[in-house]
């Protein structure tokens, strides 16, 4: 018998497991063209874009001291506070109620949950922007963008935004086409936005 | 599935499906009764313990994840001075009203003070704002955290 047989909110009772989304195979590079192909370029990343705007994504990749929450992106509930290292402060660790899954309770999990660094925040950003910040490697976490590409296709918690649990949306397109469409970005000169 | 705990540096034996709740399993498998059942979503804190110090919700803890981390609960908290120290601030300043929540402002209390020797009401307010108390003894529950780390300063409660 679990908690939510006995005592949870029916919401919690209705909700069920989401297993931790399995890593997808990286694309081969392509010969880019000289100079790339700016027009597909922008246009891949424009639907990439709106993987990373999502509420899945952004609700961890802020540029505030607390992570958000909920489709509408409400600071999370209980003043959860980012904290020196982003896994939260004392007595308030994201790891106080997040494990690494899904939870029968309604409670979201997956490997390593945090806070991205302040360097990764893409609230506000617009196109080109996004682009930029997933290329610099000040603000990307020191890594190409072949790591860029494996950190989406590879990373559990990058994959948990497809499996989310509950009644929460993931993105409106799936994690192998945002890997496809990273692919092309970075094949053809991953352009993104205009300057 | 039986799975072995160490609960309060006791070992325990459960034969339970692992994704039980530990609070479950506290609660109905082994008795202990200090850990409360307040939301059953990891929303108000009222299940708080410790896994190898750091504060978790048993609500939200399916006991077959723990392994071999030590659980801490209510009932051991005097296996510390710190533990010792907040119980004492909690009795010196009668902060408890109805009560069920405290058991786990306790553990949150011991918790912050075990790496917050000298905490601000910032530290408090931010460490324990997952803590919730429908009785409102928030200002209490602050002034006996202040306390208690003075008292564990000092070298421990009673």
């Amino acid at each position: 018998m679990r908690l939510s047989d006995w005592g949870g909110s029916p919401l919690a009772a209705t909700l069920g497991i989401a297993l931790a989304a399995t890593a997808l195979a990286v694309p081969k590079e392509s010969v880019p063209p000289a100079g790339g192909d700016p027009a597909r370029s922008r246009a891949a990343f424009a639907e990439i874009a709106q993987v990373l705007r999502h509420p899945r994504c952004i609700a961890c990749h802020t540029v505030t001291d607390f992570p958000r929450q909920g489709t509408e992106l409400r600071p999370h509930d209980m003043n959860v506070r980012r904290g020196a290292d982003n896994h939260g402060v004392t007595a308030m660790r994201c790891a106080s109620c997040h494990t690494d899954a899904n939870q029968d309770s309604g409670v979201p999990g997956a490997p390593h949950w945090a806070l991205a660094p302040l360097s990764m925040g893409w609230e506000g950003l617009d196109d080109h922007q996004l682009a930029e910040a997933l290329k610099d490697r000040a603000k990307n976490g020191n890594r190409s963008l072949e790591d860029t590409l494996r950190h989406f296709a590879e990373d559990p918690l990058v994959g948990w935004a497809w499996q989310p649990g509950g009644d929460r949306q993931p993105p409106p397109i799936s994690r192998q086409e945002l890997v496809r469409l990273l692919r092309e970005w970075i094949d053809t000169g991953a352009y993104g936005g205009q300057p | 599935m039986k799975i072995q705990l160490t609960i309060n540096d006791r070992p325990h034996s459960v034969d339970v499906d692992p994704d039980t709740p530990l609070l479950w399993v506290l609660r109905e498998t082994l008795g202990m009764t200090g850990t409360k059942f307040g939301c059953g979503m990891a929303l108000c804190g009222a299940c708080s313990v410790h896994l190898d110090g750091e504060l978790v919700r048993a609500c939200a803890r399916p006991v077959g994840s723990i392994g071999g981390k030590r659980i801490t609960t209510i009932e051991g908290l005097d296996g510390s001075a710190i533990g010792r120290a907040v119980q004492q601030a909690w009795i010196d300043l009668d902060v408890v009203q109805c009560g069920w929540c405290q058991p786990g402002q306790c553990m949150a209390a011991a918790n912050l003070i075990a790496t917050h020797p000298q905490p601000t009401d910032a530290d408090i307010d931010a460490g324990l704002s997952g803590n919730l108390c429908r009785c409102g003894t928030y200002p209490r529950i602050r002034a006996a955290v202040h306390r208690a780390a003075e008292l564990a300063r000092r070298g421990g409660g009673a």
